[in-house]
């Protein structure tokens, strides 16, 4: 599923329903930033401002809180994210060779975006499908048993 | 009153009404009347038994316990008269365990005791009433109206249960911690962040049988004098996060989370929080940190969380498969418990196989159980019958064991003495096409990427190592790395803070111990023994075998092959960039690996 970036006034307006949905208080700062990445695609400057004045949080601290965690996004990210497992599992189960093939045909290093704006490719910590290793998360489908040759026919699946 | 000998209970959800539920009932009716067993045998309506895609219309038979599937208009006459009149289970329409297909649980293994894993793939998550069929939250009735809290805690005491995240602490000691702890407030907590790559019991546990630990969770909270809970579940995990939502809520709805649960007096509620990926908050002290809306950073301890934990109150934090081990143990009571296992290790542990392995996916084994049993019997052996290598155990912060080890029993205390960590019962098994330099450095990543940064020797010390072991993996390696490596990993395991830091040298240490030489045939040698490091590996077509086909060099992404139709084909090194998509190809094996 392709997030739409929404800009600015947009943004603060987010920000404002999800601070009245879930409160104010400290605790609910993961959970409002998970949501902010989820519709706007990533925590924009904007976001952390309007963030900051509604709970009266130093914005510092929610910048150092964003940056934290793997799942939350201060850059802007393409229309697709593919999300690619490396931990060692999938990488002794030829997660290697998936994760070369990848990179080639993207032309993308980990954490890169596309020129388009079509794909942000990065690797993601174990995702707990072990069992069906090599993993790839795109957007919110997951692919398992993975195998080089399928990587074209996959990507081929996304406008 | 009219007794009956037997109960039919046909599913009627809307899946199986589709596929003809009530008139497969009429025809049940009407046969038992034509045999005369009408006063004998009554036929109910109840939810869904099974999967209506797998099973079609089918009901169940009491009090054998019999699951008749996929059954039709005709088979009825035959069913009634087999297992009614001649008393036989009628086989032919009897769900056959192949059938369900699940690439990460097996139907049981030889040598599995399913504990926490009972119910798991065997009932409907979504409906709090599979669960109370299956003596569900009977457990908890007990507790609250004929145990006290210093009773149940001793019956976790004498069951021996002890923490299964990893460290093993004694479940009962640390509710007894708690219980006398002072605070305005103190919170049960379920940590639900399984990080550790190739784990995933919890997972399962929770997508499949999440009122376990429900049950669990609100037994100790009566036990500690809790009234409010949390789950931390990893943002990775998002079915689990839903399953466990839903299952809060129907608990809720029948009165067994909440205000005076079971009208005992007794109240206590239960909250999901989601993580946000990073693995460090499966750390006790950096889960509540991420709880409370902070950097999931570790602090030192003590106090501990018992003392001063969440918002500085008294708080209890054990592992899903704790909490899903206690509602069995109150049931069938301590002795039970405590007759499984081996030494100072008692009760089942989930075990979760990758790699190269046969049967990848979950198993629960008494402990005691070795490692060879685990890999071979119920894992299958190596996959393509290759050669075993090593199997790393208990996650990230674990060592690598060669196969000396295999007649290891599994329990805490004999994998710490062998240099590894029973952890959270992750196993990956490595064959003979593996490097173990590669393998540490891989681990390393891992570590590096998730340490949080706090403190100096974890931070910068793992940064270290890894620029050292990725040298050395491309083939400028010093002799004099090895004695620095050694120092390192021990300086960094003295002197961090939490256990992602004292565990992160595990697997460098232990793969210096068991494989030197393959480090030093990295270093001295500057090749890689497994084929694996690609700095130090060259593709090499051989004269003789080769056809001359092309395919090798029409398939290479950077055409570093050259060669005439019918003439030995010939692989640049210099271009070469060693993906071995050629060696994979070639249809005669011409092609070696150096």
């Amino acid at each position: 599923m392709a997030t739409e970036v929404k800009v600015g006034q947009d943004e603060r307006k987010i920000v404002q329903e999800l601070v009245q949905n879930h409160g104010n208080k400290k605790a609910e700062l993961i959970p409002i930033l998970q949501e902010i990445n989820r519709e706007v695609g990533y925590i924009s400057d904007e976001a952390i401002k309007e963030l900051s004045e509604k709970m009266s949080i130093p914005s510092s601290h929610i910048y150092s809180v964003a940056t934290f965690y793997r799942m939350l996004s201060t850059e802007p990210r393409g229309r697709h994210v593919i999300q690619f497992c490396e931990s060692a599992p999938c990488h002794v189960a030829g997660g290697r060779q998936v994760w070369q093939t990848l990179k080639r045909e993207l032309g993308l290093l980990n954490g890169e975006t596309s020129q388009d704006n079509k794909w942000t490719l990065i690797t993601t910590s174990c995702l707990g499908v072990c069992g069906v290793g090599p993993v790839m998360i795109i957007d919110e489908d997951i692919y398992g048993n993975v195998t080089p040759d399928q990587v074209p026919g996959i990507l081929e699946n996304y406008e | 009153m009219t007794y009956y000998r037997s109960h039919i209970l046909v599913s009627v959800d809307p899946q199986s009404i589709a596929k003809g539920a009530y008139e497969i009932m009429d025809a049940l009716q009407d046969e038992l009347v034509k045999q005369g067993l009408i006063d004998e045998v009554q036929v109910l309506e109840t939810s869904r038994i099974g999967d209506p895609e797998l099973v079609g219309t089918d009901l169940m038979v009491y009090p054998e316990s019999v699951h008749y599937v996929n059954l039709t208009l005709e088979d009825i006459p035959l069913l009634v008269e087999e297992h009614f009149l001649k008393g036989r289970v009628a086989q032919q329409f009897v769900l056959e365990e192949e059938e369900f297909v699940d690439e990460e649980m097996s139907a049981p293994q030889k040598k599995e005791i399913r504990v926490v894993l009972k119910n798991v793939g065997e009932i409907d998550t979504f409906n709090i009433e599979d669960y109370i069929a299956r003596d569900g939250y009977m457990a908890l009735g007990k507790v609250l109206t004929e145990m006290t809290p210093e009773e149940t805690i001793q019956t976790v005491l004498d069951s021996g249960l002890r923490g299964r995240g990893g460290a093993g602490f004694p479940t009962g000691l640390k509710w007894k911690f708690i219980r006398n702890a002072e605070g305005n407030q103190k919170f049960m907590i379920c940590n639900a962040d399984e990080g550790d790559p190739g784990a995933f019991a919890n997972r399962r546990v929770l997508e499949g049988d999440p009122h376990s630990v429900i049950e669990g969770m609100i037994i100790g909270a009566y036990a500690a004098g809790s009234s409010q809970g949390y789950v931390y579940c990893r943002a990775e995990y998002p079915i689990a996060v839903r399953t466990l939502n839903t299952a809060i809520e129907q608990a809720r709805n029948f009165g067994l989370l909440g205000e005076d649960i079971l009208g005992s007096g007794f109240s206590f509620d239960l909250e999901v929080r989601m993580g946000a990926g990073a693995f460090v908050c499966g750390e006790e002290t950096a889960l509540m940190a991420s709880i409370e809306g902070k950097r999931g950073e570790p602090r030192p301890r003590p106090p501990f969380p018992a003392q001063k934990g969440l918002w500085e109150e008294p708080s209890n934090i054990n592992n899903v498969e704790t909490y899903s081990n206690i509602p069995q143990i109150i049931r069938n009571g301590a002795e039970w418990f405590a007759s499984m296992g081996y030494k100072k290790s008692t009760g089942t542990k989930t075990f979760s196989m990758a790699g190269d392995v046969k049967n990848t996916g979950l198993i629960e084994v008494p402990f005691g159980i070795t490692l060879r049993e685990i890999i071979y019997d119920v894992g299958g052996g190596i996959k393509d019958d290759k050669k075993f290598k090593a199997v790393q155990t208990g996650g990230p912060m674990g060592g690598c064991l060669p196969e000396a080890y295999l007649d290891l029993p599994m329990d805490y205390e004999a994998l710490a003495e062998a240099g590894s960590i029973l952890g959270s019962g992750g196993l990956v098994v490595m064959d003979e096409g593996t490097c173990m330099v590669d393998i540490a450095r891989f681990f390393m990543e891992f570590t590096q990427e998730e340490s949080c940064g706090k403190c100096t020797p974890c931070r910068i010390g793992t940064r270290r190592i890894l620029e050292i072991l990725t040298r050395i993996c491309n083939g400028k390696g010093k002799p004099e790395d090895i004695p620095l490596l050694r120092h390192l990993c021990e300086q960094i395991n003295e002197n961090s803070l939490c256990g992602l830091g004292k565990g992160a040298p595990n697997p460098v240490k232990s793969t210096l111990e068991h494989f030197l030489n393959e480090y030093e045939a990295h270093i001295y040698d500057k090749t890689c023994p497994a084929k694996v490091c690609r700095a130090l590996i060259r593709f090499e077509i051989i004269d003789g075998i080769c056809t001359g086909c092309t395919l090798c060099a029409r398939n290479c992404p950077v055409d570093a092959i050259s060669g005439e139709r019918r003439k030995t084909h010939i692989i640049d090194p210099d271009i070469c960039i060693k993906c071995g998509i050629c060696e994979q190809l070639c249809p005669y094996d011409a092609i070696e690996i150096k």
